[in-house]
Formats: C-alpha cells, structure tokens, sequence
C-alpha cells in the first residue's frame, strides 16, 4: 500500500546517488584531450577545395599538410611544408617542387606526387569558392592533366599560363585551399564527377598532425592524432565545443570543463589577464575593419570629404574603449603580418581639420547619409562611436543595423553610402587584399569582378593597372616596395578608411602550453599544444 | 458518432490548407529577406562565374512563380532540398536536431504541467491566502524575466558557484560519441544501451535548460489553472456537493479539477507546441543543439532550404498537435460529443 512515508522514503531514495552524480558531471577533461570552446556554426563543409570559413580553415590546417607554408614564427617566410626544394624556369612559367621523403598520410601511406596533383587538378575541376586562388595562374578542367603534372613519385611540375612571381604562386599555394589529400582514399570514396567532395565534407584524408573523427554540425568536432605524421602532436585527442555564448565559455573555462576558450569578450580577456591561472595567446589576424564610402553619393565622392571621415575617427579611442583586446589600430589594406604590409598611420583625431576639409569641400554644416554596419557586438558599438565622431564634424548618419550578410548584399548591390565593414584575406600574398582594395577592372553595373573597389564604385584605371603590374612582379623586393607605395596612395585617396586590425584571443588555463594562432586562420596550429 | 467523425474530417482536412498556407507565407518571406542566398553557398569571395552557376543550381535565375512551383512539387514528393550550412539534407538535418528539442521541450512540458497544475489548484483553492499571493508572485517571475538573464544566473549559480550541474551541452566530454544515437533522444538511447552513467549524464545536462523553460511555462499554466479553477469552485454544483458534504480533496480534484481539464489540455498542448519550436535563446546559452538553433543560424545565413524546411516541420508539429489537443477535448468533454 502506497503511505505518506513510502512515498517520502521512495523520493530519498531517488536522490541517494545526487553527490556521486555531481562529481561525475564535474570531471575535469581527461589527461591527453584538450577541449576548446568555440563558436563553430560557421562551418559548411570540412573539404579543403571548398571551405573558405574561418573555422573549416583552421581545422584544415590542422589535418592537412600543403607544398609550401610560413611558420607562425616568421609569417612572411616560405618554408617547405611536403615540398623538400622548388624551382622556377627561366621564363616564370614551370614550378617545379621535389616532395620531402617519408611524409605519410593518416592511413601510412606515402605522400605521393600523383597525391599532390590529384589534389590540386580535384580543386580547379570542383570549382568551388576558394578555387580561383589556384585557378588565378590559367588552370582550367581543360588543361589541367598538362598544367599539373607528376613526373616520378617526388615530383610535381606546375605550369601557369602567364610568367608568374615565384612568391606569387607560393603563398596562393600555401593556401588552405592548396592542402593535399590522399588520392586513394578520396578517389575510392567519389561518387559520379564529385572527386569525393561529398565523403570530405566530413572526414578527412590528409598528413597533417590530426585527422578528423567527427563533425556535428553547430555541437562539436573531434579530432584525432595521426600517428603516422612525420611529426606526431603532443595531445592525443581535440574536442572543439561550440559554445555560442562568450560567458558561457567564460564560466566552463572557470570550471575547468575547458581547456581553452576562442571567443571571449574584451572585458571578460581583461578580466583573466590579471589571473595566473590562465595563459592569453593572443596573434594579429589578417582581418581588416573599415568604413566603405560609396562614390556613387556625389558628397563621398569628393576626396576632401573622405579625407575629413578619415581624420574624424578616433581610432586610438575607440581601440582602448571598445575592444583593447579584440583589435589593434591599423590604417593601411595589408594587415600586418602579411608580406609588404604598411605599419603607418597617417590618420588620427583632428575635428579641426576636418571640418576644414568638409568647408573646402562646400559642406561646412556637414550633411546626411546613410550607415550600414552589422549589429552584433563588438561592431555595433563600434558603429556607434563612429556616429559621434561623425556628427562631432557635422555628417549625421542614418544609422542603419543589420545582420552581416544583409550588409553584405547591400553593399554588394552599391546601395550603401557609409558601411562599416570586415575583410579578412583569402591567401598569404598582399595581392589578396590589393586586388579586394585597389583594382576594379570594370565599373559597369554587370562587372564580372565586383571587388571591393568596386562595391564602393571607386573607378581606379591607373591604380588597377599598378596592382596588376605588382602581381606581375618577379623580383620579391621590388614587389614589396611596389605594394607599399600603393598602400600609402590608397590610405590618402580611397573610399576606405582602414581602421582597426582583428587580434584573436584565445585564453587557456595555466596547465596549457603551445597553442599557436596564426595571422590566416589555417596557421592556427594544434600540433605543439599540451596539458602540463 | 457519425458527428464526431465528420468534425474530426473536417480538422483533419484543415492540416494541408494550414501547411500550404505556411508554404507560401515562408517562401515568399524567404524571397523578400534582404540576404542573397548565393552567399551562403559560395560566400563573399567567389569569382563572378562560380556565383552565376551557384543562382542557376538555386533555381534563383527563374521567375518567383516558377521558382514556388518547383518548391511546392518538391515539397509534395518530400523532397526539402539540401542545407548549405550542414550539407546534409534538410530531413537529415531536422533528424538530428529535432531530438534535441523534443527531450528539452519533453521534459520541461512534464515538470510544468505537473508543478504548474498543482501550484495552479494550490492558488485557487487558498485564494488570498499567502500561498497564493506567492504563486502568483512566482509566476509574475516566471512571465517577466527575460530567459536569458535566467539562463545565465542558473550557469553562474548552480554550474559555476555551487557546482551542483553540468555547464552547456547535451553531454559531458567523457560520453561524447560514446552513446549509439537510435533515437536521437540521448537519455533513451543511453538506457536502451543500459549505459546508465551516461544516462545520468544526460538527465544532469538536461535539467538547467529544460528547468528554466519548464519556469517559463509552468508560469502560464500555473496561472490558467488558477482562473479555470476559480471558475469551477463559484460553481453551483460544487456549493451542492459542500452541502453533501464531501471531502475538500474529492470537490477539488474529482469535480472541479476534472472540469477544468477539458480546457487545460487545449492549453498544455499549445505551450508543449510551443516548446517545440526550439527555445533559441535557451539553446544559445546551453549550447543545445536544438530547432531553434538551427533556423536561427540558418536564417542569418540565408540557407532558405533549411529555414523553408524546418519552419514547414515546426508547423506541421503546431497542426498535429493542435488537432490531439481538439481529439482529447472532444473526448473528455461529454457535451462535445
């Protein structure tokens, strides 16, 4: 018969295992797993002939090994990565790479040159988003079992249809995009023309320090040592937790249910740097924010204007107010840490001056436009110290909030006139972000290539025609010295005021040690980090 | 008997109308929404040729009516296309996601019925009193707190300070990947793995997020249950049976409450739905893979697949289950039949 006290027995008894329940719930991570949390829901897809987001792209370079890189240490160094030597012919047109021996895949077997341009010809047939870093030098579906050779099991020959800098084809090849895949594997997993795309997506197939175990779209990724890398990492096991929510990162990371946390905030980084029990790595990104002027609106059009929104900015404000942790100030197209990249900064708080400019310009009492800018934090709020900045000389801002892809499309279809905006480059050679800031081939409303130049309607023939020219170049230093010069024409003349440089912060506990962040977000390397 | 089916066909026949309906309206959103889908396929950097074959592949290139007709056949064979942020297709997806939700949701919806009823007839029954100045008082709390400051208390209190429960996630790192997923259900699947430390796992990770929806909407049936009974005890039968005199126990749950059942199911099931259409925030702050996560995410991607597909699944669940909310109505009230 059910009493009173059977009942209340039963309920007791119901809660007798609670202590040994919580001490299980609360189990630090395990010795030779290190778990990250992170927001991962920005991942597509795991193929590295097909990803282009920030978090895909970290993990390829952790699976994957490419021909060339450039250590974290030195980024703007080539090193060999699988490729031991390489040669350019006399006529800048064959590259011709000889493979390291003994580099092995996941599966033991050899790093092959038929691997090598399996993986590179899989990229120009797929075509997908990040393809036109290869495709660039003239490969095409067509061609490409001539242009992309192996010639003995340790040599691959490149041939590009035009003369091409060596340092050129290097850092595009030194692009997540150039990761090498194991031909076996991949081919056996093809179904009809897909070169195993849909099998990559979620697994992997290459030489780097770990492989992929799992992927669970918005939850996790697991990752596993290769124990067949030439040089295997120092933790067994990677767990990545997407954990959206920065204090909620904050508070498993205080726990101990984390090892290290990606996404923190400003305030919450600040917090923890005084604290010995947790190490701060932080690592300038190549990741550029910027207020795009579109010259469509005749008043931005006009260059004593854009040089008055230049000097309006408190940049050094701003960078110690909003986000001491999360950027740096920079002024110039080239992030630092990229090849030729500019370290000036012409610009900083003069209201005087600008509102003489705006004078000159015919518009002392300033005027109206409107102002895109993505809503999320920080760059909301950094948005919103730019509308007093702005109306400090008189330009009063629509402000208008949107979710980044909106601004995106908008700005993409020249609807804007004020947008603040981010820019994160696509491969290791400044021609990445000079072509985005400074070429726009064809300003028509139907251009093929709707740079960023572009997107702002700055028409640029001259400035276009010395970009190309610079990409064209094959000696290194004169290269360098070209994109310099073009950058501080740029920061003078441009519908861009290049603001603030994204620093990535990750923040470990003290028993961590090795974690690199890289300036591309395929440098970020796993293979050094350990507990103790 | 021949009414009761009849009315029974009529609802039922409401469900495709409903569904079209919900069809057309998301699609049409879905067009109107000032996000280019390409550029969640191929993203901003790519060249102009890989943009134009990726509207082609999209359909994006026809005209909007053909563009719904083809979704609208597509739909009609089951097909809800393919997700651009998961790749998988939108089933597979809605296969995965929607367990997390349904536990979450199934689990707050039975703390709260059993909790929000009883607090419900406890007001009722003491009105005036302090108790029922306090339920309602607990329920103001439970309407106006926003979930998330909610959500982040609970973290600080219960994961980070006392250290009584698990932080964010499905599971802890230890059972990760460890559980065969059958139903998608991690506390059903540990226990017909007879893995029952994981098991436990589960159960701790689902009792802060479900806990705080199950305050949410214990509040409001808490509060409906209140009025309804308030309704029943003015009764004139329940003065008669006061005057036969029964027991206060029997008057209240055998007559009054059985009353007010008829239309507190209408009402559980409404708020159940409701919590199946994945709590965002809620799943934001615990990192639970639900629903609500993924339209969400899907929706500021511009993955109209997914968004069309789910918002489609989210309504066909509010139609189904409104329609067992009018079959148990009908059943439980004599006067419907």
């Amino acid at each position: 018969m059910t009493t009173r006290r059977n009942l209340l027995a039963a309920s007791g008894a119901a809660f007798l295992p609670w202590d040994s329940l919580i001490r299980a719930a609360h189990a630090q991570t395990p010795p030779g797993v290190i778990v990250m949390a992170k927001q991962i829901d920005d991942i597509i897809t795991l193929d590295p002939a097909e990803s282009f987001e920030y978090t895909a792209q970290e993990i390829a370079g952790n699976v994957y090994q490419k021909l060339v890189t450039t250590p974290n240490d030195e980024p703007s160094r080539l090193t060999g990565d699988l490729a031991e030597s390489w040669t350019a012919s006399e006529d800048a047109k064959t590259f011709t790479f000889r493979l390291k021996p003994g580099q092995k895949f996941s599966s033991g077997r050899e790093v092959t040159a038929e691997d090598v341009a399996y993986s590179l010809q899989r990229v120009v047939a797929l075509n997908k988003s990040p393809a036109f870093i290869i495709n660039q030098f003239g490969f095409t579906k067509d061609n490409m079992a001539q242009t992309i050779r192996a010639t003995d099991p340790r040599t691959v020959v490149l041939t590009t249809a035009e003369p091409t800098a060596t340092s050129f084809l290097l850092y595009c090849l030194s692009a997540g995009v150039g990761s090498i895949v194991e031909k076996a594997t991949v081919s056996g997993r093809a179904q009809g023309e897909d070169w195993g795309n849909a099998w990559l997506k979620g697994n992997s197939a290459g030489s780097g320090p770990y492989s992929i175990v799992s992927w669970r779209a918005s939850e996790a990724v697991t990752l596993q040592a290769n124990a067949n890398s030439a040089t295997p990492p120092a933790t067994r096991r990677i767990i990545m937790r997407h954990v959206a929510d920065p204090s909620a990162q904050l508070l498993g990371l205080q726990r101990g249910d984390y090892d290290l946390a990606r996404n923190l905030a400003s305030d919450q980084i600040k917090t923890l740097s005084g604290d010995r029990s947790y190490t701060v790595v932080s690592q300038r990104k190549a990741s550029l924010l910027y207020v795009a002027m579109n010259q469509k609106n005749p008043i931005l059009a006009k260059l004593q204007v854009r040089q008055a929104i230049k000097m309006a900015i408190d940049y050094e404000g701003i960078q110690r107010n909003i986000v001491p942790n999360n950027y740096a100030v920079h002024q110039a197209f080239l992030p630092e840490g990229l090849p030729g990249a500019l370290t000036e900064k012409p610009f900083k708080l003069d209201v005087a001056a600008a509102k003489r400019l705006l004078a000159e310009a015919g518009h002392p009492d300033g005027f109206e436009c409107s102002f895109d800018f993505f809503s999320g934090a920080p760059v909301g709020d950094i948005a919103q110290a730019l509308q007093a900045n702005l109306a400090a000389i008189g330009i009063r801002p629509r402000m208008l909030p949107g979710e980044m892809r909106a601004v995106i499309t908008k700005t993409r279809a020249r609807q804007h006139d004020l947008a603040l905006l981010r820019w994160g480059s696509d491969y290791f050679d400044p021609h990445s972000n000079a072509e985005a800031f400074s070429m726009n081939p064809d300003n028509g409303e139907d251009a093929r290539n709707k740079t960023l130049a572009w997107r702002s309607s700055w028409n640029i023939p001259e400035l276009t025609a010395r970009t190309l020219a610079a990409v064209k170049e094959t000696d290194t230093a004169k290269r360098v010295a070209m994109y310099e010069a073009l950058q501080r024409e740029h920061q003078q003349t441009s519908p861009f005021a290049v603001m603030l440089q994204e620093l990535e912060t990750a923040v470990m506990r003290n028993s961590l040690r090795g974690m690199q962040i890289g300036v591309l977000s395929d440098r970020t390397s796993y293979a050094t980090v350990a507990k103790g | 008997m021949k009414a009761r089916l009849g009315a029974l066909a009529a609802t039922a026949a409401s469900i495709p109308i409903t569904l079209l309906g919900l069809a057309v309206v998301t699609f049409f959103i879905g067009r109107v929404v000032p996000i280019d889908p390409v550029l969640a396929v191929v993203g901003d950097r790519a060249p102009a040729d890989v943009v134009e074959r990726a509207r082609i592949e999209l359909g994006l290139d026809q005209p909007l009516l053909v563009q719904f007709w083809r979704y609208l056949t597509d739909i009609l064979t089951g097909n809800l296309g393919r997700s651009v942020m998961t790749s998988n297709t939108v089933w597979e997806d809605i296969a995965r996601f929607f367990p997390a939700t349904f536990e979450l949701a199934t689990f707050a919806i039975l703390v709260a019925a059993i909790l929000g009823i009883g607090l419900g007839v406890l007001a009722a029954t003491r009105q005036g009193s302090w108790a029922d100045q306090a339920v309602r008082v607990f329920c103001l709390a439970g309407h106006s707190l926003p979930v998330f400051v909610l959500g982040l208390i609970s973290l600080l209190v219960f994961y980070a300070w006392l250290g009584w429960l698990p932080g964010p996630g499905r599971q802890g790192i230890v059972y990760q990947d460890m559980v065969e997923p059958i139903t998608g259900l991690l506390t059903l699947d540990a226990a017909l793995a007879n893995d029952w430390p994981a098991f436990w796992d589960a159960v701790l990770h689902l009792i802060q997020p479900a806990g705080i929806l199950a305050f949410f909407s214990l509040a409001y049936i808490a509060r409906m249950t209140r009025a309804f009974m308030l309704a029943e005890l003015r009764s004139e039968y329940v003065t008669t049976a006061r005057a036969k005199g029964l027991s206060s126990t029997r008057i209240v749950w055998r007559h009054a409450f059985r009353n007010t059942l008829v239309p507190l199911v209408t009402v559980i099931f409404l708020t159940y739905a409701g919590l199946l259409e994945g709590a965002v925030l809620t799943e934001t702050i615990f990192a639970w893979p639900g629903l609500g996560q993924y339209l969400t995410v899907s929706l500021l991607n511009a993955d109209m697949n997914a968004v069309l597909g789910a918002t489609l699944v989210v309504g066909l669940i509010y139609v189904v289950l409104n329609l067992l909310a009018d079959l148990l109505y009908r059943l439980m009230d004599p006067r419907t039949r």
